[in-house]
C-alpha cells in the first residue's frame, strides 16, 4: 500500500503538469460520486466509463486503491482521498496532487466496494495494466491474468497486443491470447484457430487448456450414447466390470450389487433355531451353500433379492459404455486432441533432450567417481573397496574448508587443490602401508581396503556425527539453465559436467603427453618389461594410486556440491563405480567414459520407463549389466594383447 | 566310505567332539531345562551364531577352498530366511485369523479368511492381495524346499553364466556383489510382494507352539543349528577331502592348469557355488525364526563383505577357521556394540567403544590379512603337528 502511495505520488507529480489545469481526477469523481461511495454492478459501469474516457494516468493507481479498499471520502464535501487508518488517526492523500495531511478518522468514510464491484473494477483495470508504459507493470498484469484466467480479460488483452513495444511480452500475451480464446471465445470457428495455433506450444499452460477442452466423464446408457463421443469402452479393458456396474448403479439402471459382507449380515441378522435360510449354521462356510441360503431367505421376502455375477454381466452387456467430451462441439474436440497430439510429439523431442542432458550429467558424476577406481584397477590390477571413502574424504574436506572460508566461491576454489593434495596423501600412505605388500594377492587387496573402508567410514562418523553436513554452493551456481518448460538442467550439474570434461582432457593429457603417463602405460602393459627398462614400478604405482585417490577427492566435493555429506556418502557410489569400470572395461580412459555414459544414459532411461521406483530402475540395472558382462567379459574397451592376460 | 573318511580327518573328529560338548553344556545349562545357566536370549544368541558358522563353513568351501571370492552368499543366507519367514508368517497370521473369526455366528468362507490374512500381511505395504510368490506360503514342506531350492536355482543359473563366460578374481567378486545389491534393491520396493524394507516379522512364533515358552523354542532351534552345523561340517569336509577337493583346491591354485589338465573346471566350480548356496540358504532358514525379523537391509552387500571378513580372519582354507571366525567376530563384535566392553580411558579422550569398535574391526582386519594371511585358525599349525 505504502510503495502504491509513493508510485502514485511520483506518477502524479510527473504527470500533473500536462493535465492539471484542464482536468483533475476529483473533478472527474464528483459528478459520479454516489456511484463510486456506494457502487453496484449494475451501476458501476457508468463511473468507470467516465473513468476510462478521461485518459488520465491516475486512473490506474485510483482503480487500484479503491478495489483495495483504500480509498476513503470526506463526508463534509464528499471528495475522495486515498486514506491509511493508523488507530485514531487517518493519513489522507490528495488523489491528484499527492500532498498529505493527517486528520482524524471521523468525519471520514472508507469505501468498501463489494466482490462483484471488484470483479468489475479489476476487469476495467487490466486494460490499463496491459497498456501501461511500465514494462513491470505489465509483466505482473499478464502474470495475474494468467493465474486467474477470466473470459472480461479477452478483450481488453486482445486490444493491448498491438501496441506492445515489448517483443518477448507481446509473444506471450499472443499465447495468452489463443489460451483465453481457447477457453472462453463465443465464436467456434475463432475456439478452432486459437487451438490449432496451440499445436507448436509446448509449455504446461497450453497443453493443460487443450486437456481441458479433453476432458471426458464415463456415461452408462443402455442404448447408443449421447452426446460428443470421446470413444466407445470395452469393460474388461477401459475399465473393470466392478467400476462399470457401479456406474450402472449411480446412475439407478441397476440394483446396488449385493456385498459379501451383506450376505454374511443378513444370514446372521435371520437365524432361526440356528439354521439361517434352512442350512445349519455350521455349514455356511461354504459360499455356495450361503447363496442358497440367502435365496431362500430373498424367496421369502426378508431380504433384498440378491444379485449374482450373472446378474451383474448382463446388466453391463445390456449397456454401452463411453467416455463423453464435456465439451459439446464435436469439432472443437477434434481439433484440440489434434493439437495436443502434436503438442505432445514436440513436448516427446523435448523431453528426450532433456532425458539426455540428465544422464550426461549423471554419466559425468559416474566417471568422475570411476575414473580414479579405474585407474588404478589398470595399472594395479588392483580394487580399492575403500574408493568410495576417498569421495566422502573430499566431501568432507570441502564442508571443512567452508567453516572457515565464508565466501563460497573461495571456498571451492580452495577445496578442490586441498581435496586432492589430501586424498592424494592419504591414497599415497595406503598404498605404502598396506597395498604393497599385497600385490601377488588382489582378493585379499580387495578385503583389506574393505576394512579400511569400514574403519574410514566410522573415523568419519565419530568426527562430523551422523547427520548430514551441507556444502554449500556458491551463488552463481544456484538456479538452472532453463531452455523451455520441459528442457532445463541445474546450473551445479552443468558446472559438474565441464569439470568431467577438464578431468578427461587432464587425465587424458597426462597419460598420453607426460613422461609419467608414459611410464604408466609401459608399468599396465607389462610390469616386468617396464621394470626392466629402468623404470621403477613402485613408483608408478604410488603415485597412480595417489592421482586415482586425488581425483576420487574432487569427485567428493563435486558430488557434496549437490548430495549431502554424510559418512555413507562413498558406499553409495562405489558400486555404481564398479559398473563403470567393469562394464567400460580396465585400464583405459575411454573405457571408462564409455562405461560410465552407458550406465548414465540406462539409469536414466530406466527411470523415465519407471518413473515411480527408482529402486527398480536400479535393480534392471544391476541386471542388464551382470548379462552385459557375458557377452563383453572384458568390458566395452577391452585391452588387446599381452596387457589383456591376467 | 564315510566312516573311514571321519576316521582319517583328525580334525574333523576333534570339532564333532567339541561341538557336542558346547551343545551339550548350553543344553543342560539352559533355562528349559530347569538349570538357568544360560539365558533365553544368550541361548538364541549362541543358536545365531551357530547358523552363521554354517554359513561361514560354505563361504570357506567357496572362497578357501575353490578360490572364488563371493561376495553374495549372504543374499543365499537371506533367501533362505525369507523362503521359511513367508510359511512362519503366513502360519501365524492364518491362525489369528482363524481364532478371530471363530467369534462370528456364521463361518468365514475361505476367501473370507484369505482376505483377512492378506490385509494383515500386506496392508503395512498398501496392499491386500497375496502376490505370486505367496503361492506356496501355506504350506510348510513346499516352503521347506523353497529354502534350498530358490538359493539353489539362484546360484545355479548365475554361476552358470559367469564361470560359462569365464568370470574370475575380482571380476566375479564385484558380479556376486551387484547381484546380491540388485536383491536387496529389489526387496526394499514395496511391491516386491515382500514387504518391503518392514520384511516379515514375528518369526520366533512358531505356528502350532503357541503354549511352548520361547525358552524351550530356542533351545529346541539351538540344537537343530549345532545338528546343521554338524552336519554341513562333515559334509564339507567330504567334499573337500576327496578327489574331488584336490580338483577344487586345484583350481584355487591355478585355474588354467587344472583345465588344461582335462578337467571340467566350470563344472566344479558351478557344483561348489551351488552347493554352497544350499548350505547357506538353510542357514539362513534357522537364523531367522531366532533372530526374529527379517528385512532387505539383512541382505545387503556388506553383510557378504562381513561373512568373508569372519572368514579370513577365522582362517581361510580351513573349515574350523571359518567356525572361529564367525564366533568369535560376531560374539566379539556383540559384546563391543552391546556396550558390553568397559569404556577406555585414555585421559585426554575416553574411548566408546560402541563408536569406535568398526574402526577398531577395520584396522584388525587389515592387519590380520597383512600380517596373519592364516587367520586366528593358524595358530592351530603352531599346536599340532600335521600329520605327515
Amino acid at each position: 500500500m505504502l510503495r502504491l502511495l509513493i508510485a502514485l505520488a511520483v506518477f502524479a507529480g510527473l504527470s500533473l503538469p500536462a493535465t492539471a489545469q484542464s482536468q483533475t481526477l476529483q473533478s472527474i469523481l464528483q459528478p459520479v460520486a454516489d456511484e463510486i461511495a456506494d457502487p453496484s454492478r449494475a451501476s458501476v459501469g457508468a463511473a468507470l466509463d467516465a473513468l476510462v474516457a478521461s485518459g488520465l494516468p491516475q486512473v490506474t493507481p485510483f482503480l487500484e486503491a479503491w478495489s483495495d479498499k483504500g480509498v476513503w471520502q470526506r463526508d463534509a464535501d464528499g471528495a475522495f482521498f486515498y486514506g491509511q487508518a493508523a488507530g485514531g488517526e487517518l493519513t489522507l492523500t490528495d488523489i491528484d496532487t499527492g500532498a498529505e495531511t493527517v486528520v482524524p478518522a471521523t468525519g471520514h468514510t472508507e469505501l468498501r466496494p463489494n466482490g462483484g464491484v471488484r470483479r468489475v473494477i479489476g476487469t476495467t483495470l487490466v486494460q490499463f495494466q496491459l497498456s501501461d508504459p511500465d514494462l513491470t507493470r505489465r509483466l505482473s498484469a499478464i502474470d495475474s491474468l494468467a493465474r486467474r484466467p477470466d473470459a472480461d480479460q479477452l478483450a481488453p488483452l486482445l486490444a493491448s497486443i498491438d501496441e506492445e513495444p515489448d517483443p518477448a511480452l507481446k509473444a506471450r500475451k499472443i499465447q495468452l491470447a489463443n489460451i483465453l480464446t481457447v477457453t472462453f471465445a463465443d465464436d467456434p470457428a475463432d475456439r478452432i484457430a486459437a487451438i490449432d495455433s496451440l499445436s507448436t506450444d509446448t509449455s504446461i499452460e497450453a497443453r493443460a487448456v487443450l486437456n481441458q477442452i479433453l476432458t471426458t466423464g464415463i456415461t452408462a446408457t443402455p442404448g447408443a450414447p449421447v452426446g460428443n463421443v470421446a470413444r466407445i469402452l470395452t469393460v474388461g479393458d477401459d475399465l473393470t466390470p466392478a467400476a462399470a456396474y457401479d456406474l450402472l448403479v449411480t446412475g439407478d439402471l441397476a440394483p446396488p450389487a449385493t456385498a459379501p459382507n451383506a450376505i454374511r449380515d443378513a444370514l446372521a441378522a435371520n437365524i432361526v433355531d440356528g439354521r439361517a435360510g434352512g442350512i445349519p449354521t455350521a455349514q455356511l462356510g461354504d459360499p455356495a451353500l450361503r447363496e442358497a441360503a440367502y435365496a431362500t431367505l430373498a424367496a421369502a421376502g426378508t431380504v433384498p433379492p440378491l444379485v449374482t455375477a450373472q446378474d451383474q454381466a448382463d446388466a453391463i452387456a445390456a449397456h454401452t459404455f463411453a467416455a463423453i467430451y464435456a465439451e459439446g462441439d464435436a469439432a472443437i474436440t477434434d481439433a484440440a486432441r489434434a493439437a495436443l497430439t502434436s503438442a505432445e510429439t514436440r513436448v516427446a523431442a523435448a523431453q528426450f533432450a532433456d532425458l539426455t542432458l540428465d544422464a550426461l550429467s549423471l554419466a559425468s558424476i559416474y566417471f568422475l567417481a570411476a575414473i580414479g577406481l579405474a585407474i588404478t584397477f589398470g595399472v594395479m590390477g588392483v580394487i580399492n573397496m575403500s574408493h568410495g571413502e576417498f569421495i566422502m574424504m573430499g566431501a568432507y574436506t570441502g564442508f571443512v574448508v567452508q567453516q572457515f572460508v565464508p565466501d563460497y566461491t573461495v571456498s571451492i576454489i580452495v577445496a578442490l587443490p586441498l581435496a586432492f593434495a589430501i586424498t592424494f596423501a592419504a591414497g599415497v600412505a595406503m598404498e605404502r602401508l598396506v597395498i604393497r605388500h599385497l600385490y601377488h594377492r588382489p582378493l585379499e587387496t580387495l578385503l583389506a581396503t574393505f576394512g579400511i573402508s569400514i574403519a574410514l567410514q566410522q573415523l568419519a562418523k565419530n568426527i562430523f556425527g551422523t547427520q548430514a553436513r551441507p556444502l554449500t554452493s556458491p551463488g552463481w551456481l544456484d538456479g538452472a539453465l532453463i531452455f523451455s518448460d520441459v528442457i532445463q538442467i541445474s546450473y551445479i550439474r552443468v558446472a559438474i559436467f565441464v569439470l568431467a570434461l577438464l578431468f578427461l582432457g587432464l587425465i587424458v593429457f597426462v597419460l598420453k603427453r607426460t613422461r609419467l603417463g608414459l611410464e604408466v602405460r609401459a608399468v599396465t602393459q607389462n610390469r616386468g618389461m617396464a621394470a626392466s627398462m629402468g623404470i621403477d614400478p613402485d613408483r608408478i604405482n604410488m603415485l597412480t594410486f595417489g592421482l586415482g585417490s586425488g581425483i576420487a577427492g574432487i569427485a567428493g566435493v563435486a558430488i557434496g556440491l549437490y548430495a549431502q555429506v554424510t559418512s555413507e556418502m562413498g558406499a553409495a557410489y562405489i558400486v555404481q563405480s564398479f559398473m563403470t569400470v567393469v562394464v567400460g572395461g580396465v585400464g583405459n580412459v575411454w573405457g571408462t567414459l564409455a562405461g560410465a555414459t552407458l550406465i548414465g544414459f540406462l539409469q536414466k532411461g530406466i527411470e523415465f520407463l519407471n518413473p515411480s521406483n527408482t529402486l527398480a530402475a536400479q535393480t534392471y540395472m544391476v541386471l542388464f549389466i551382470i548379462l552385459f558382462i557375458q557377452f563383453r567379459p572384458k568390458g566395452i574397451v577391452a585391452q588387446k594383447g599381452r596387457a589383456a592376460a591376467d | 566310505m564315510t566312516q573311514g573318511f571321519l576316521v582319517t580327518n583328525r580334525s574333523v573328529r576333534w570339532f564333532l567332539m567339541c561341538l557336542a560338548i558346547f551343545t551339550a553344556v548350553v543344553a543342560f545349562g539352559s533355562e528349559a531345562s530347569g538349570a538357568g545357566l544360560f539365558s533365553t536370549s544368550l541361548v538364541k544368541t549362541l543358536g545365531k551364531t551357530l547358523c552363521l558358522c554354517l554359513v561361514a563353513i560354505a563361504m570357506d568351501v567357496v572362497w578357501g577352498y575353490c578360490g572364488i571370492l563371493s561376495l553374495g552368499h549372504f543374499a543365499f543366507f537371506g533367501i533362505g530366511g525369507y523362503a521359511v519367514g513367508m510359511w512362519l508368517m503366513y502360519a501365524r497370521t492364518e491362525g489369528i485369523v482363524l481364532s478371530s473369526l471363530s467369534g462370528q455366528t456364521i463361518p468365514p468362507t475361505p476367501s473370507e479368511v484369505s482376505d483377512a490374512i492378506g490385509s494383515q500381511i500386506f496392508g503395512v505395504v498398501g496392499s491386500a492381495q497375496f502376490p505370486l510368490i505367496w503361492s506356496f506360503a501355506h504350506s510348510l514342506p513346499l516352503q521347506l524346499l523353497m529354502v534350498v531350492l530358490v538359493p539353489g536355482l539362484l546360484a545355479l543359473v548365475f554361476g552358470w553364466l559367469a564361470f560359462r563366460s569365464r568370470v574370475t578374481g575380482v571380476y566375479l567378486s564385484i558380479l556376486t556383489q551387484a547381484m546380491t545389491l540388485a536383491l536387496s534393491l529389489y526387496l526394499f520396493q514395496n511391491d516386491s510382494g515382500l514387504r518391503g524394507n518392514n520384511g516379515l516379522s514375528g518369526l520366533q512364533n512358531i505356528p502350532g507352539y503357541e503354549q511352548t515358552s520361547q525358552a524351550t523354542i530356542s533351545l529346541m532351534f539351538f540344537l537343530a543349528s549345532a545338528l546343521a552345523l554338524a552336519l554341513g561340517y562333515v559334509l564339507f569336509a567330504w567334499v573337500v577331502a576327496g578327489k574331488m577337493g584336490s580338483v577344487i583346491k586345484g583350481i584355487r591354485d591355478n585355474e588354467a592348469r587344472v583345465r588344461f589338465l582335462g578337467y571340467r573346471v566350470e563344472g566344479f566350480k558351478l557344483f561348489v557355488f551351488t552347493l554352497t548356496a544350499v548350505v547357506a540358504g538353510i542357514a539362513g532358514a534357522l537364523y531367522y525364526p531366532q533372530a526374529g525379523i527379517i528385512n532387505p537391509a539383512e541382505i545387503a552387500p556388506i553383510a557378504s563383505i562381513y561373512l568373508a571378513v569372519w572368514v579370513a580372519i577365522g582362517g581361510r582354507g580351513r573349515l574350523y577357521g571359518a567356525v572361529i571366525g564367525a564366533a568369535f567376530v560376531s560374539l566379539v563384535s556383540s559384546w563391543f556394540t552391546g556396550g558390553g566392553a568397559p569404556n577406555l580411558n585414555l585421559g585426554f579422550y575416553t574411548v566408546q567403544w560402541t563408536d569406535w569398535w568398526l574402526v577398531l574391526l577395520g584396522v584388525s582386519f587389515v592387519a590380520v590379512t597383512l600380517f596373519f594371511p592364516k587367520g586366528i585358525g593358524g595358530v592351530f599349525d603352531y599346536l599340532v603337528r600335521k600329520p605327515s
